[in-house]
């Protein structure tokens, strides 16, 4: 396989394609996709070690592992995506607080060099080239396979809570009263409602009981693309208040799997149609936690008054802990993602009133969800990036490392 | 739980097979013999199933699949030591149709991979279900079966034989515990497929297609095409009259 690699030219590795950007792309260049490196190679069900293919999907681990009492500390907002991706993006999951992000939980990564070298790193070995790799979106070469620490779990269930909350103070305080006690946080939150903030605040804890089985979720799919984004400016405010308020009457503590409650969209096939032909734009920032509240309150004053809403903003707080990787995302603060219907130099001048807070509070934007960020912002809140540059493999580049690092 | 499913798989490295095995291993305790031409890769296969399943037992053989000798004396053994639940015959070659024309040395290799050592495989181990009462035959055909095309009728040959053999068998086992299925996939997402998707043809996935096949499996389903719409557009195939169908180019 590393001799087909050093035929390609500039290559970038694919996993599930579910980097919202172009952290995946590759205009004009080669795509390596990864997807039938889908095996695993060992398990050892004393130490709760899995070693595999980075072409994995995260769902096989947890439908394999979880019947065996191991589950991945670290999924994202949705469990199609692959290992290598996870790595690759660093990924980060309702439990931040907790467990910190993917690249916490690998124990040894194998590289494939486009020059035909094999790389092993770790934490241990040859940890700066390790740093590049977890979070390095695929530019230090292909992930070939991993090893991953799994944590022990008794079930699939999770025992859930739903709070609403009418400020961003009230947010705060029900997500610092929550961390010590609660594995999963995460909230929903109106922001169409402009400063008149409110939001639905979810927190789950593995279940005590844990007896049954959960049931098989129904899979719904979306069959076509509207021709115009179902989400728009008269349809936005409605379906955040109804979310809203369904939410408030449903509240209280539940029982519930935990796939439905950490992966809603997965049971919606080809969901992100109903933006129509133009698509949409995902913005997630995140902005230290002391200027962070001003910064946000402010961020949802713009996007008020822009008009441009977003229906799936969730905001969560990040844990403590340093992340592994040069290019990481997590940082201790608070994080909030958006979508955006596109709508052309409307919605790209919002962004950069955006960025322009997300800067001046000392904030990023998560690389897996980018497609348009300035070059000069990526510089000034990714300082290691320039590190990056002698562990790159000269033979990968993507659409994103060309718009952001120049080549 | 009673004692372990136990499953032989023939042409184990078929992407389809794997993924049999990937839902076996999910569904419970299981013992999979896998038996396939490419050792190395067979190896990697078990390891991944072993690796996923917690009570799972996988060997890996290989054999001569096209000696009749070796095909008896190995479901032989294998029936010999314990029934066998389930039997899936998976191996094959995508075969071209060009160079079968071109050499007729070819179009035998095809005709004898694809059709004649599968349906040894089966009538071997149906002797042995018989004696047992119960087990189920599970053959991987294919649509291109249905209707001699000129794109590839030495590969559709080959499964239009394995068709009716099958066919053959389930008026043969009619009533009894012993169960014969015929999966007939449509152009499936595997490396045997790959030219066709440089193509851009559409694919169905092959979690999908295996995800069928283990469900005609456990009901014993006589003829299971997948996905489901293939069994529609074959019927219609099989009957277009000729004055049409001579002039599409399929």
């Amino acid at each position: 396989m590393s001799r087909q690699l050093q035929d390609t030219g500039p290559a970038i590795p694919i996993g599930m394609g579910r980097s919202y950007g172009d952290a995946c792309l590759n205009p004009g260049g080669t795509l390596l996709d990864t997807r039938r490196l889908d095996r695993f190679h060992s398990f050892d069900p004393e130490m709760g070690r899995l070693v595999c293919e980075a072409g994995v999907q995260l769902r096989e681990i947890q439908r394999a592992m979880i019947p065996r009492g191991w589950s991945l500390p670290v999924i994202p907002g949705t469990q199609i995506v692959s290992v290598g991706g996870a790595i690759a993006n660093d990924v980060h999951g309702k439990n931040h607080h907790r467990v910190g992000s993917f690249g916490h939980h690998v124990r040894n990564l194998r590289l494939l060099r486009t020059d035909g070298q094999i790389v092993e790193c770790s934490p241990g070995v040859r940890p700066d080239l390790f740093a590049a790799t977890v979070g390095g979106i695929g530019l230090t070469g292909l992930i070939a396979v991993a090893e991953l620490q799994l944590q022990p779990v008794t079930g699939p269930w999770l025992d859930t809570e739903i709070l609403p909350y009418r400020t961003l103070d009230e947010f705060l305080t029900l997500a610092d009263d929550s961390e010590p006690l609660w594995e999963h946080t995460v909230s929903w939150l109106d922001c169409t409602s402009g400063r008149r903030t409110r939001g639905i605040f979810l927190r789950a804890n593995p279940a005590v009981e844990q007896s049954g089985k959960p049931p098989v979720p129904r899979r719904r799919a979306v069959p076509f693309t509207p021709p115009l984004s179902l989400f728009n400016q008269l349809s936005l405010p409605v379906f955040n208040t109804l979310y809203y308020h369904l939410n408030s009457y449903r509240g209280g503590t539940r029982r519930r799997p935990f796939e439905t409650f950490l992966f809603p969209l997965d049971d919606v096939q080809d969901w992100n149609r109903l933006y129509g032909p133009r698509g949409f734009y995902q913005y997630q920032l995140v902005v230290p936690r002391d200027a962070g509240p001003a910064a946000l309150r402010e961020i949802l004053d713009i996007i008020a008054k822009s008009g441009q809403g977003s229906f799936l903003a969730v905001i969560k707080t990040f844990g403590e802990r340093a992340s592994p990787g040069l290019l990481s995302f997590p940082m201790p603060g608070i994080t909030l993602s958006l979508d955006f219907p596109n709508r052309g130099a409307r919605t790209e001048r919002l962004f950069v009133e955006l960025d322009a807070v997300v800067r001046a509070a000392g904030g990023r934007l998560y690389l897996a969800k980018d497609a348009r960020m300035p070059r000069d912002l990526f510089e000034a809140s990714y300082p290691k990036a320039s590190e990056l540059e002698r562990f790159r493999d000269p033979g990968m580049s993507s659409g994103m490392s060309r718009r952001l690092m120049g080549r | 739980m009673d004692k372990k499913k136990r499953i032989v798989v023939i042409g184990a490295t078929s992407a389809i097979a794997e993924h049999c095995c990937r839902l076996w291993v999910r569904q419970g305790p299981v013992e999979l013999i896998l038996v396939a031409r490419n050792v190395a890769l067979a190896e990697r296969i078990a390891a991944d199933l072993q690796a996923r399943g917690g009570d799972v037992g996988v060997s890996v053989e290989t054999m001569d699949f096209l000696s009749t000798k070796a095909i008896a004396d190995a479901v032989a053994r294998w029936t010999a030591q314990a029934p066998v639940d389930v039997a899936l015959i998976a191996h094959g070659v995508l075969s071209q149709q060009q160079p079968c024309q071109d050499n007729i040395s070819r179009a035998r290799e095809s005709l004898e991979v694809n059709g004649v050592s599968p349906v040894l495989f089966a009538e071997a181990f149906a002797g042995a279900m018989e004696r047992a009462g119960k087990g189920t035959l599970a053959l991987i055909g294919s649509v291109a079966g249905d209707r001699g095309r000129r794109a590839n009728y030495v590969y559709g040959a080959s499964k239009a034989l394995m068709d009716r053999y099958a066919q053959g068998m389930q008026h043969r086992f009619a009533g009894t515990g012993v169960k014969i299925v015929l999966i007939k996939p449509g152009p499936t997402d595997t490396p045997m497929t790959a030219p066709y998707k440089a193509q851009g043809r559409k694919l169905a996935s092959v979690e999908s297609v295996a995800e069928g096949t283990v469900n005609a499996i456990e009901r014993g389903t006589p003829v299971a095409y997948l996905p489901r719409k293939w069994q529609l557009i074959m019927f219609v195939v099989r009957n277009l009259p000729n004055f049409i169908f001579n002039r599409l180019n399929i």
